[in-house]
């Protein structure tokens, strides 16, 4: 499989005279990388000339941002590093929104760019674009490697440093002249990282001053984010809540790492969470945050986010501590370790008045739609999809109502179930995201829950499924506007809907014409029939449902406001 | 409140990019940031002068921590140190203002190192408040030009560093 040196004078010696593509390669595959994404360009031909027959799975999307988010989704599903490569120039821009959904998200993704000759660099040659000037502020760490004899190792600092710590999404930037040039290579080179250390492992003291605190606590909540998913901590979380009898909520990318069947889950928390989720946050005397960031869309108003509480924070990045809110006790490190530690040292507390307060919450301010309405709700549809998949399909999501409804009522029971653009909320996420995590995943069900608008983003990305046999499942609400800008205009700013509708394509025709299956259903009776029909699908399969064209998502936390200070309660306790 | 730090970083290209966006990015005021190499030629130092609260402070520390390439932070409030800046000041000096201003250069222990026939060039260091003394007393002769570095520190009894 190695190239070997033409002349075998030297072959006693070990030494192997290779190119920096084959290098590139070879240490891909010495990664561990057994699937990746990219798309073709001018200065990646060397690479792509070794990838010809290379034991590497290889996917290649219609626009590189869809790759790249393909790499993302793959990264989000498996746990494993996702791996892009471009051309430099547009290839390279193409990437910029990939990059930033995963660094928002805490994604381990390695891309790989071409760049022209290193003696054009800088000369405004063509395809020529200041790649690491322009992903530098999009990525947890960048490079251009100058020199072959650096590329083995600069490949392996760039899978170690997206994958490890908090993760993120690193760039590796390669002239097309160290792609050709050769050199010899003798065992493997070190990383050369003096700045890049790791705290995994808590300071023992914090740990068990935080036990205490909980231990104490008459009112706590945990409060779980994606850090718990990607530090795959989700058996300790569930452990801790059981053994010290915790209430669980979680936020957008949390969802999944607590089984939200059972009674101690809170569902999400938020601009769009659950009700009692927000009340048992303000009302709370310990805030247990773990692998969260206290985000905007979590705190609302960040003077009076959880007044009555004492905070613990645990995270592995010291920057997200004390970053937004003050904290009484930070603990560094690793979630699942942290949280495993935790266990041995919190006792079990009833709780009744808490977990019954709650539960009167739950009851009163449940998520609910008008089951009665004749037009199709698109809570219905993810209702419906849940139900029949039995809570087991990976969903991914565009952004916006489609992705909040999906948050709220589709009941997630396990990690990296949830496959969304949190942080950065990137539009037209949901289909590449469906592609990567279905050939991350070839035995799951896979359900892009979408708008019609994200859908129209990147809905190109349809022909990747097909030509790469993925049989992932679209599920479009099609209410004809871009719905949670409406929902806002409607709200603050009268009814003035300004710009946020475009006329749609059918879809159906667009799926079959892209060589999958359409579907258009416009009936609310149709919806299960529907849902059947896609999920027994071997072909990737969209559909097209016609919803309510004005819901709204309730509750909802208007900008600037606590989160206890929730629009649409009136609405939810009407449908009871 | 006004901190230096001091930012140990590795000398390869694109890291004085990486802090200086980070501090736009994240909307962080520089007063004044000098990067030079150290004894170890694989290592360059940033002394960067910051002003902001507790929090603000808390936070550039942790973000610069962050960027993979710097490789250790110091903020050396409430510490003793030496800190120095230094400007090159070109003064109208007329002949007959020129013993007045040859004095004044000397009182700030100033050096002359240029000279012409309408103006002098003197190179002078010191902690910041020295500096800006001295601009203020040459201002009523005309001040031609000034070219100051930001400052540079170290804490006094200094641990020497690996």
């Amino acid at each position: 499989m190695k190239s070997k040196s033409r002349t075998s004078a030297d072959s006693a010696s070990q030494i192997t005279i290779k190119t920096g593509a084959q290098i590139i390669v070879d240490t891909l595959i010495e990664q561990g990388v057994e699937t990746m994404f990219g798309y073709l360009g001018g200065v990646v031909l060397p690479l792509f000339d070794r990838l010809y027959d290379a034991p590497i799975n290889f996917v290649i999307p219609r626009h590189e941002q869809g790759g790249c988010h393909m790499a993302d989704a793959y990264a989000r599903a498996s746990g494993k590093v996702g791996v892009m490569v471009a051309t430099s120039g547009p290839g390279a821009c193409n990437l910029v929104t990939g990059l930033a959904t995963a660094m928002m998200d805490s994604v381990p993704v390695v891309a790989l760019t071409g760049q022209v000759r290193t003696e054009l660099i800088g000369n405004d040659a063509f395809q020529e674009a200041d790649t690491t000037g322009i992903t530098r502020p999009v990525t947890k760490y960048n490079c251009i490697v100058k020199d072959v004899k650096d590329v083995a190792r600069i490949i392996r600092e760039a899978f170690y440093i997206a994958s490890t710590g908090r993760p993120g999404p690193v760039l590796v930037d390669i002239p097309v002249d160290v792609e050709v040039n050769k050199c010899s290579t003798v065992g493997p080179d070190e990383m050369k990282l003096p700045g890049y250390r790791v705290r995994t492992k808590g300071h023992a003291k914090q740990i068990s001053t935080a036990a205490e605190a909980i231990n104490k606590s008459e009112r706590p909540v945990l409060y779980v984010g994606g850090g718990v998913v990607s530090a795959n901590g989700s058996p300790e979380l569930r452990a801790l809540a059981e053994k010290a009898h915790l209430p669980v909520t979680m936020t957008l990318l949390g969802l999944g790492s607590y089984d939200q069947r059972k009674p101690e889950s809170l569902d999400m928390l938020g601009m769009h969470g659950a009700a009692y989720a927000n009340y048992a946050v303000q009302e709370c005397d310990l805030l247990i945050a773990v692998g969260a960031r206290f985000d905007d869309r979590v705190t609302g108003k960040v003077e009076t986010f959880a007044p009555h509480a004492k905070i613990i924070h645990i995270d592995i990045d010291p920057a997200s501590i004390a970053k937004n809110v003050s904290v009484d006790i930070p603990v560094v490190g690793d979630a699942k370790v942290i949280l495993g530690e935790l266990v041995k040292q919190v006792e079990y507390r009833e709780r009744k008045r808490w977990f019954s307060k709650i539960a009167e919450w739950k009851e009163k301010f449940d998520f609910r739609y008008d089951q009665n309405s004749s037009t199709i709700k698109p809570q219905f549809v993810i209702e419906e999809v849940c139900r029949q998949t039995q809570n087991d399909a990976i969903i991914t999501t565009g952004v916006g109502q489609n992705q909040m409804w999906a948050a709220q009522f589709y009941k997630f029971i396990k990690p990296r179930q949830l496959i969304s653009s949190g942080g950065l909320g990137t539009m037209g996420f949901g289909l590449p995201a469906a592609i990567g995590a279905q050939v991350a995943m070839p035995d799951a069900t896979v359900v892009d829950i979408d708008g019609d608008h994200s859908f129209n983003m990147t809905m190109t990305e349809l022909r990747t499924a097909v030509e790469y046999n993925l049989p992932i499942k679209v599920c479009i609400l099609n209410n004809g506007y871009m719905g949670m800008v409406r929902q806002w205009q409607e709200l603050f700013y009268g009814k003035r809907y300004s710009k946020s509708y475009l006329s749609n394509p059918d879809y159906a025709t667009v799926a079959r014409a892209l060589g999958a299956v359409g579907i258009t259903v416009d009936k609310k009776e149709d919806v299960p029939k529907a849902v059947k029909q896609m999920l027994a699908e071997k072909k990737p399969c969209v559909v097209d449902f016609r919803v309510e064209r004005e819901e709204n998502v309730w509750p909802m936390v208007p900008a600037g406001k606590s989160i206890d200070e929730m629009s649409g309660l009136d609405i939810l306790e009407r449908l009871i | 409140m006004k901190h230096i730090i001091s930012a140990l970083v590795e000398n390869k290209p694109g890291v004085l990019a990486h802090v200086a966006g980070m501090f736009a990015a994240r909307a962080f005021n520089i007063d004044s940031l000098v990067v030079g190499r150290t004894e170890d030629p694989q290592l360059s130092r940033m002394t960067i002068v910051v002003v902001g609260d507790d929090r603000v402070l808390e936070q550039v520390r942790k973000q610069l921590a962050r960027i993979v390439p710097v490789v250790k932070v110091q903020d050396f409030v409430g510490q003793p140190v030496v800190a120095r800046d230094l400007m090159l000041i070109a003064i109208s000096a007329p002949p007959e203002k020129r013993s007045e201003i040859l004095s004044l250069i000397e009182m700030f222990r100033g050096k002359v190192v240029d000279i012409g026939q309408k103006f002098v060039m003197v190179e002078i260091s010191g902690p910041e408040a020295k500096i800006e003394a001295f601009i203020n007393v040459c201002k009523p002769y005309g001040i031609k030009s000034v070219a100051r570095t930001g400052t540079i520190a170290m804490p006094r009894h200094a641990k020497i560093e690996p």
